[in-house]
């Protein structure tokens, strides 16, 4: 269970980007969060795995804080939070298999790191793991020869690697066409009811959220205004996102208003 | 909203355009340019041109230049010992160095080190770069006496600053999403330098030691003249005795040597990438 409580960041001295946000998800829940670029949905996820430092709050995963571990104590709690990026992160010049296998670096010590003599049940888990989304073929392939599709799933395995708690996934679709991107979000919410994994997707598009997952937690300028599941997430629920700002999913109808409504929103 | 549009198509069509120049201010640009013809024409007016002495030397260049020809390549074995010598203090210099300069480089990256290791790293390239090899190498023949051991030491001193260096820019210059991905699986600092970051750099790192190594077979004749062993040596003693034919041979050899060398690692380096 993912607890936050009265999570606040703030970069330098600017206006804060989370004020004060309350979140709890349990058990294999998908959870999507939406809003407009800017409203602090990015800073939320890296505030879990602490790639970005909280400025005040409590985070708790299955009862161990995690916003004052240092050292060592990070790293293993880090270990049990996978993560998903937009740009899917993998070691480009390093093969299929290497990349899956850098999931377990966490556990593995310097030595089998650099020769890359990994534990047999490390190898094991890599090759089931990688047949469950088929790409075991791939395995000696340089990870830069993949498609954008295929590359972000590489990026699923390795987070899975990690025996994860929990998923984060930050915007994981967004640099992938239509279809493919359905693909990862079908593949990401199978994963989470096969593994009894909880799983925080970041996403803009808000047909896909709806489509994909549990619960909607929309959040604009830091603070989450709305929570539900897919069904209640209506029109009213869309405008109180993103009024004013163009949702990207539905440009061609927000273009025009955009000029108006934001001389009245300021 | 209330003033129209001023790119109307079809509309006033005299209008033109010119680049704007690279100095904006006319006052700071002409005064500039007036200043650069001021002190070109004081440079050349001031310099001790002694047209007499010239014209005076240049029969005797010419006599140099006719003694180098035909080339003497007789003594082959007192050239090829030089060269030998010198291929031995480059190869050695650039395998020292470039293994040095990895761990300074990651000193002195600004994204991967701590501020005072950072500054530490950062005066460690900047010593090393600071002396031009002859010097270095003047101040190790005097430290550590005449002979190879001196030329290994300089070009050592001067791989690292030039390897160091520039690797550390190119390590400042990566793409953060790999390191960050490797901090999220919980890697510590090695791991995630060693999976984040060298994959990244391993190609310009190549192609860094390739052109060093080029680099300092060019520099290791030099180095010779001054002392540090090698070809250098071999080339300095047949100017002072006067065989010129000789040290066309060695010359030649030498530029034989660079063409080739440069040419291998110009194709290393287009295969690496």
């Amino acid at each position: 269970m993912l607890k936050i409580s009265n999570l606040e960041k703030r970069y330098g001295k600017n206006e804060p980007v989370l004020k004060g946000l309350d979140l709890t998800v349990d058990g294999s829940s998908v959870v999507s969060i939406v809003g407009a670029s800017g409203a602090g949905k990015s800073t939320l996820l890296r505030c879990i795995n602490r790639l970005v430092e909280p400025t005040s709050g409590r985070i708790q995963l299955n009862g161990l804080d995690l916003v004052d571990l240092r050292g060592a104590e990070l790293r293993r709690a880090r270990r049990k939070i996978g993560m998903v990026f937009q740009g899917f992160n993998l070691i480009d010049r390093l093969t299929v298999m290497e990349n899956v296998l850098s999931g377990r670096l966490g556990y593995v010590s310097l030595y089998r790191a650099i020769t890359r003599k990994y534990p047999q049940s490390d190898i094991d888990r890599a090759f089931h793991l990688m047949e469950r989304v088929g790409i075991d073929h791939y395995a000696n392939k340089r990870a830069d020869q993949l498609s954008g599709g295929e590359r972000q799933r590489v990026a699923v395995v390795r987070a899975l690697m990690q025996e994860p708690e929990i998923l984060l996934a930050d915007e994981p679709t967004a640099s992938l066409d239509p279809k493919t991107s359905q693909q990862i979000m079908s593949l990401l919410q199978a994963l989470a009811s096969e593994m009894d994994l909880p799983v925080l997707i970041n996403i803009h598009n808000v047909t896909q959220a709806r489509m994909y997952t549990d619960r909607i937690v929309g959040m604009r300028h830091g603070q989450m205004i709305f929570d539900g599941g897919p069904k209640d997430f209506n029109q009213d629920a869309l405008d109180a996102i993103y009024g004013g700002i163009e949702s990207p999913d539905e440009q061609g109808q927000t273009i025009e208003t955009a000029p108006a409504a934001e001389g009245a929103s300021v | 909203m209330t003033e129209k549009p001023s790119h109307t198509v079809g509309g006033q069509s005299n209008r033109t355009w010119k680049k704007p120049p690279f100095i904006s201010n006319p006052v700071v640009r002409y005064s500039l340019m007036a200043g650069i013809a001021v002190y070109l024409y004081w440079a050349f007016s001031s310099l001790p041109f002694d047209w007499a002495r010239i014209a005076e030397g240049l029969p005797r260049a010419g006599r140099i230049f006719g003694g180098a020809i035909p080339p003497n390549f007789e003594r082959s074995d007192l050239l090829m010992k030089g060269f030998k010598e010198s291929f031995q203090i480059a190869f050695l210099a650039t395998l020292l160095g470039v293994s040095l300069s990895v761990p300074i480089a990651v000193m002195a990256a600004k994204n991967v080190a701590p501020k005072p290791i950072y500054l530490l790293g950062r005066s460690l390239i900047i010593v090393s770069r600071s002396f031009h090899p002859v010097i270095v190498a003047i101040l190790f023949v005097a430290a550590v006496g005449f002979g190879p051991f001196a030329g290994i030491l300089t070009l050592t001193l001067y791989s690292i600053g030039f390897v160091a260096k520039l690797l550390a820019e190119e390590i400042e210059e990566i793409d953060w999403g790999q390191v960050e991905a490797m901090k999220s699986v919980g890697a510590g600092y090695f791991k995630t330098l060693i999976y984040g970051v060298f994959p990244q750099v391993l190609p310009r790192q190549i192609g860094l030691s390739m052109y060093q190594l080029d680099s300092n077979l060019r520099a290791s004749a030099v180095v010779g003249i001054v002392g540090a062993g090698g070809i250098g040596g071999t080339l300095m003693n047949a100017f002072g005795r006067y065989d010129y034919d000789f040290a066309f041979a060695i010359l030649l050899l030498i530029i034989g040597i660079i063409l080739v060398s440069e040419g291998i690692s110009g194709w290393v380096r287009k295969k690496i990438w």
